[in-house]
Order: C-alpha cells, then structure tokens, then sequence
C-alpha cells in the first residue's frame, strides 16, 4: 500500500492509477457521464487522448494497439450509446485474447435501474464477451477494480475487461491507495507447464517420423517467438501458423509451410493429415482450421500447449495436453528433447507435396488481381510492415502472399470476423508503432464500416497507408454464393453503389490514388511509401470475380480441398 | 448422463449471473440449480445438476472454472456425496381422499404444512429420486401447484472446499 491522507476525487484516482499501469494512450469519445473524468482529462499531461469518430473505432484502435505493441489497450466512452458502441470491439477481442480494457460512463447509482437517459445495463450486455467485468459500486473499491481489471486482461490468456463507472461514484472522493499486489481467489493463471508432460512430449517428439508444428496466436502473445524458432531450427521440424499466428516463425524460412486449414497451402494441409505428431502450440483447433473434426490428423499423435485449460479438448481431443505458457514451455520442450528427430524424408514428401500445387494465380490477361497487389506490398516492404486487414477475400490473400517476417505485424480480426476492423485498428497500431510502416489493408465493403475514422488519421497526422481492393463486390461471399449457393449473387454487388473511394479520401483530407492497371503498382506503392507524415489512400480495381484458392469447403474434411477453380468456363 | 457439481463463488453481485450465462451461452444443460451461502459469509454455493458425456462435462467443469468469481469446482458424481431436494407440493382435496393424501405422506416422511377445504400442502424433503416418486404417486389426486428447491449437495467425510486448488487437465 502507498500514500495517502489527502482525499483525492474519483476522477483523480482513475487518472491516478492509468499513471500507474504505465498507459501512454488512450482512445475515446466524451460524453455526460464521464464528464468529470474529460474535466480531470484536460490537464492530465501523461498520457495522450485519441478522440475517435465512433466507439466502435476506439475498441478497435485499442485492440490494434494491444496487438501491435503487446501491451494493454485503454478505451473511455459514456454510458448507454457510447457503451453499446464499443460491444462489437470487445466481443472481438474477446475472440482473438487481445487485451483490453474499456471503461463505460454509467448513470448515478440511485438512477441504475430506472430507464435513466442514456442507461444500459452494460455489465450484463458485455458479460458473456468478456473474460471478466466490474461495475464500480462505491469509490473506495475504484483503484482496487482498476487494477485487477488491468491485471486480468493481460495475465493468463488475455482479453478484454469492462469496468463501468457510475457518475456519481466518480464524482466522490476517498484516499487514495494502489495495491502492489493483485490477489484473486478464483484466477490464479499457471505459466509452468506440467513437467513430466513436458518430458513425454519432448520423447515423443524425438522419436517422430513425421511431425508438424501447428503454430497460433498464443505463440506471439506469450513472446515466444524466439523460442520457436530456436526449437523449430535446432529440430528442422516443419512450421505452419493459423491466420493469427502468422509472423510467430518467419515466412521467409524454408521450414515454414505458411498457413493452414480453409485457406491454407496445399503442402501444409497435406502436411497435417499425414503427420504422426502434431503438437498444437497456443492454437485453438478452430473450426476454420480443422475443416471436418472427424477427419482431422486421425493418425496423429496431438500435443496441445495452451495456457487456457478449457482450450483443451474442446474441438479436438487430444493426447497429451500441457497446460502453460507457451513461451516457457517451448524452453522446457527444447531442453528435454534428448535427439533430434530423423525427418529427411518428411520433408521430401513435403516438398512433392510443394511442387504438386504452389500456390499460383492467373495473370497473363493484363488484369489487376488482389495476390498480385500484395505480392508487390510484401516485396516493398519486405515483410517488414504491420499489416491491419480487414475481413474477407483481401485478408485470406494478405495471409497467402505476404511474407510476415516478425510477430505482431499481422493484426486482423480472426475469430469474430469483423468487417470495420482495419481501419480503426490502424490507427491504432500507428500510435504504439512509429518505426515501422502501418499499412491497412481492406476490401471496398468493410472500408465502408468504420470510414469515419479516416479524420482521426487525418487529425494526429498518422503515416498510415490505407489500401482499398476494390472488387465491387463483397468478395468472400460472392465466392461462397458462386460456389455453395447457385450462383445468386444476392445483395453482394457493390459496383452500382459504390462512393468514388479517391473523391472520398480527398473529401476527408487524404492524398488519394487509384489504379487498375498492374503495372502502376509499384510506382503507387512507392508513392504511398514515401509519405511520412501523414495518411495516404491507395485504391486498386481489381478483377471482380477472382476466388481465393485453394479452399475447404466449411465442414468438408481437410483432404476435399479445392485446389482449383471449380468452373473452368469462368476464366477472367 | 446426469452430474452434480458444486461451485464456490464468491459471494458477489452478478456472480451467478456469469454461471448462468455461461451455461447458455455454451450450450450447456441445467437441469437443477441452487445457490445459497457457506460457512463464510464471503463464499456463495451453488449446487448445478447438469446432463451430458464426459467430454462435455469436462468442458463445463473448466469453463466455471474460468471464471474469475470461481473459487473451486468439484464434480461430486466422482465422490461419495449426499444429495437433497425439498418440495412443496400443493394437492387437491376431498373428504375421501384426506385419509391416503396422510398416508402417503407419513410413508415419505413428509409434512403436511398447511390445509383449506380445497387443497392440502405438503412439505418433502430427500434425494432428487424420492421427491420425483412422491410427485408420481401424489399425482392422480391432482397436483395444483408445485415448487421444487433444486438439489443441494455435500461431498461425505473430509471437508474439500479448504483449499483453493485448480483442477489440472494433466
């Protein structure tokens, strides 16, 4: 305990205890029931204040922070609107362990209840898409809610934490004390993994013909990296990374496989059916991973390290589970393993497996395509940006053809797949990253979701390159539709209704381009490359119907893959 | 199949508001539930009663457990327990049947706890079964009214809700 005889107000206390947490930013939009707290704001000197456009964008542009940076995202909004706004945020980073916390406006007490103005219940709103929430009852419990909810949101798997702040709770006062020490009966996250399991799978490793690492988002949280490629290298064990994991292991290295499961490459797929020891290492066998569960690795002896016990056997039941972090457990694994396992011809079956079907796309007809456009992304950067995509066609092709050289320079929303991601979430990233270049990456129809924020990157002067691929269509389910449901092409065709995408950006201050022409690629690229200090908009018209291959269908078994289109007719 | 487990929480607002939800959010079944306190005052039980496999159950037990108001989780259907359930079952009445309503009640133990010329309420305590085979045999004198506490339940022998252990999937 520390200091403190000396009332200090609520508001006081909540600026306070960020100081403590170490926040440097935070995203948010005022409002009268955190009126006191922009009050207290206005001479607060520590931190920066991000005003957004919409709520939706300030969850966003938090996780984007959380996921570029590693540290916790801070969002402050009013209650009832300004809180529901933020819902779409936290459930997707919720879905995705980004840690966040959001503080909520909330009515005065004795009005709880009542069908206030501006009143929503938003603990129980948000109760089942947060790994825990408070509502501030009474002023001498703020600093210690505080604190837990930081604690909570990035201890364990993280996520995100809402603590909702009634006005008047805010507007009281008490002596202030920070606790050192965070105590929580029942949340005691356990980091040491299991060591006679570790043991045994470091055995069973060295004894594999045919083994495979199954990489996820867990291994770029935990900052274990390094310890992944040290155990990866020092094994020559094969590589492939769920869509959140892309960037733990380097795309560049020959012994990644690149991505998996519905989108992934053919060899790594071909690899997971066929491998004895899968070790799943903070990944979550996912649906859009796994394809039909039934058919998943049947001969596969599976390993499974995750910090989070309930991730264990739930999609897949496994053999061996190992209950930990993953960064310390691939320490442990590494220093088992007693010999390192024989896999020549593992990986000459998985070479075959490469040259039977690379991963390739149509372009001798002169027409833009999205691969070809992140190809020249990637090779520009050398996959040394962070890319913030948004969801659909753009962000299956920005994970088969961007070589992601590092973690956190993947940021996408992958488990709840929200359209409206990127942008927010760019702007985000651009306040913890200043080294790197941020580029967002969306489609015309998500661009169109959050493209109010586009001001608040125009505001603070944000280096960010804003890419539009521009089908017209809302892609991926114009692929779907083509594919699965008869060709009707319901309410996905954007062409006739469309803005002017360069007339917008210039609407909102951004130096704007456009092209459909593959050879203007590179010099737009270039261009956008070269501002840098301020937001730049690259708009490119690609083909409309192009389908993002190779595919398993939703349910199929991994080895029903389309590795071709399905309709030769239709050749763009 | 049918499980009991009991979950200490803590005894906080919107605590069983989160098992709750968590219940239908995951899709899982409660079949019973029953919440009141502890030996401390800071600790709430709740005694669930749910149906599924092992697997399921599995993941019912590592879901309370992950949240943060949960303080233990035990699977009692493993452990040697006692498991119990009060009624109150309001019965029709007639002169002619007063008579068998007070014989069956004798023959479960049970209580006859208030009574007007229409209706008759008894009071049954015991395991889930009894009460089940009480309203069974209760029933063709016409059950009006019916509220069933949910079952409570307590591991025999040695206390387990001492330590604050977590239960390890290896």
């Amino acid at each position: 305990m520390s200091n403190g005889t000396k009332k200090l107000s609520g508001a006081d206390i909540f600026f306070e205890c960020l100081k403590r947490e170490g926040v440097d930013t935070i995203f948010g939009y005022p409002g009268g029931a955190v009126l006191k707290l922009y009050e207290k704001l206005y001479d607060v000197d520590f931190l920066e204040h991000i005003l957004v456009r919409h709520e939706q964008g300030a969850t966003h542009a938090a996780e984007g922070y959380a996921k570029a940076t590693g540290k916790v995202g801070v969002v402050l909004v009013t209650s009832g609107p300004g809180a529901t706004n933020t819902v779409t945020g936290i459930a997707d980073a919720y879905m995705d362990s980004v840690p966040i916390v959001v503080f909520t406006g909330q009515v005065p007490s004795h009005l709880i209840g009542n069908d206030a103005f501006q009143e929503a219940d938003i603990v129980g709103i948000t109760r089942p898409i947060t790994k825990h929430n408070f509502l501030v009852r009474d002023i001498n419990e703020l600093a210690t809610t505080i604190r837990k909810a930081f604690y909570i949101a990035s201890t364990g798997r993280p996520g995100p934490v809402v603590v909702d702040l009634p006005k008047d709770v805010i507007a009281s006062e008490c002596e202030f004390s920070y606790p050192d020490d965070v105590d929580i009966k029942g949340y005691k996250p356990k980091y040491k993994g299991h060591y006679n399991q570790i043991k045994k799978a470091a055995e069973i490793i060295s004894n594999a013909k045919r083994p495979l690492l199954y990489v996820g988002g867990g291994v770029i949280m935990s900052g274990g990296s390094r310890e992944l490629a040290l155990f990866a290298k020092e094994n020559n064990l094969p590589v492939t990374m769920t869509l959140q994991g892309l960037g733990a292991f380097p795309g560049t290295d020959e012994q990644s496989l690149g991505m998996l499961g519905m989108h992934g490459t053919y060899w790594a797929n071909q690899a997971v059916n066929n491998c004895d020891v899968l070790v799943s290492l903070g990944a979550r066998f996912d649906d859009r991973v796994t394809g039909k569960v039934d058919t998943f690795a049947v001969n596969a002896f599976k390993i499974h390290v995750d910090i989070d016990p309930t991730c264990i056997d739930k999609n897949i039941v496994v053999d061996l589970p190992i209950v930990g972090d993953v960064k310390h457990v691939l320490a442990e694994l590494a220093a088992e393993i007693q010999k390192t396992p024989d896999v020549k011809e593992w990986w000459n079956q998985i070479n075959e497996w490469k040259e039977e079907c690379p991963m390739a796309y149509e372009d001798a007809d002169g027409k833009l395509r999205t691969e070809y456009v992140i190809e020249q992304i990637s090779k520009k950067t050398k996959g040394e940006a962070v890319i913030v995509t948004d969801v659909g066609q753009h962000q299956m092709w920005t994970a088969q053809y961007y070589q992601f050289n590092h973690p956190r320079s993947n940021l996408t929303s992958g488990g709840l797949g929200t359209m409206g991601f990127s942008v927010p979430a760019a702007i985000g990233a651009s306040f913890g990253i200043k080294d790197r270049p941020i580029i967002s990456i969306s489609g015309d129809g998500g661009f169109q979701m959050n493209i109010q924020e586009l001001i608040t990157a125009v505001a603070y002067k944000l280096p960010i390159k804003f890419i539009i691929i521009n089908n017209s269509f809302l892609g991926m389910v114009r692929q779907w539709q083509e594919l699965f449901h008869a060709e009707k092409y319901s309410f996905t065709d954007l062409s006739a209704s469309n803005p002017d995408f360069v007339k917008v950006g210039q609407a909102f201050g951004i130096e704007s381009y456009s092209t459909d022409d593959p050879k203007e690629v590179d010099t737009l690229i270039d261009k956008a490359m070269s501002i840098n200090d301020r937001p730049v908009l690259l708009e490119f018209k690609v083909v409309k119907e192009n389908m993002v291959f190779p595919m398993v269908p939703s349910g199929a078994s991994i080895s029903d893959m389309i590795v071709k289109r399905l309709n030769p007719k239709r050749m763009m | 199949m049918k499980h009991t487990i009991s979950v200490l929480v803590e005894n906080r607002f919107g605590a069983f508001d989160r098992v709750a939800t968590m219940f239908s959010g995951k899709g899982f079944n409660i079949k019973s539930i029953s919440i009141g306190e502890t030996e401390f005052s800071d600790v709430s039980r709740m005694t669930i009663v749910t149906d599924g496999d092992e697997q399921i159950l599995n993941q019912v037990v590592k879901q309370l457990n992950r949240l943060i108001d949960t303080i233990k989780v035990i699977d009692l259907s493993h452990t040697n327990h006692i498991q119990r359930e009060l009624a109150l079952i309001k019965v029709g009445l007639q002169k002619t049947t007063m008579e068998e309503i007070k014989n069956i009640t004798d023959i479960f133990r049970g209580k006859i706890v208030d009574i007007n010329n229409k209706s008759m309420m008894i009071e049954v305590t015991g395991p889930p079964e009894k009460i089940d085979a009480a309203v069974n045999v209760l029933m063709p004198f016409g059950i009006k009214e019916m509220a069933r506490s949910g079952t409570v339940a307590l591991n025999r022998g040695e206390q387990l809700n001492q330590k604050n252990e977590f239960v390890q999937t290896n």
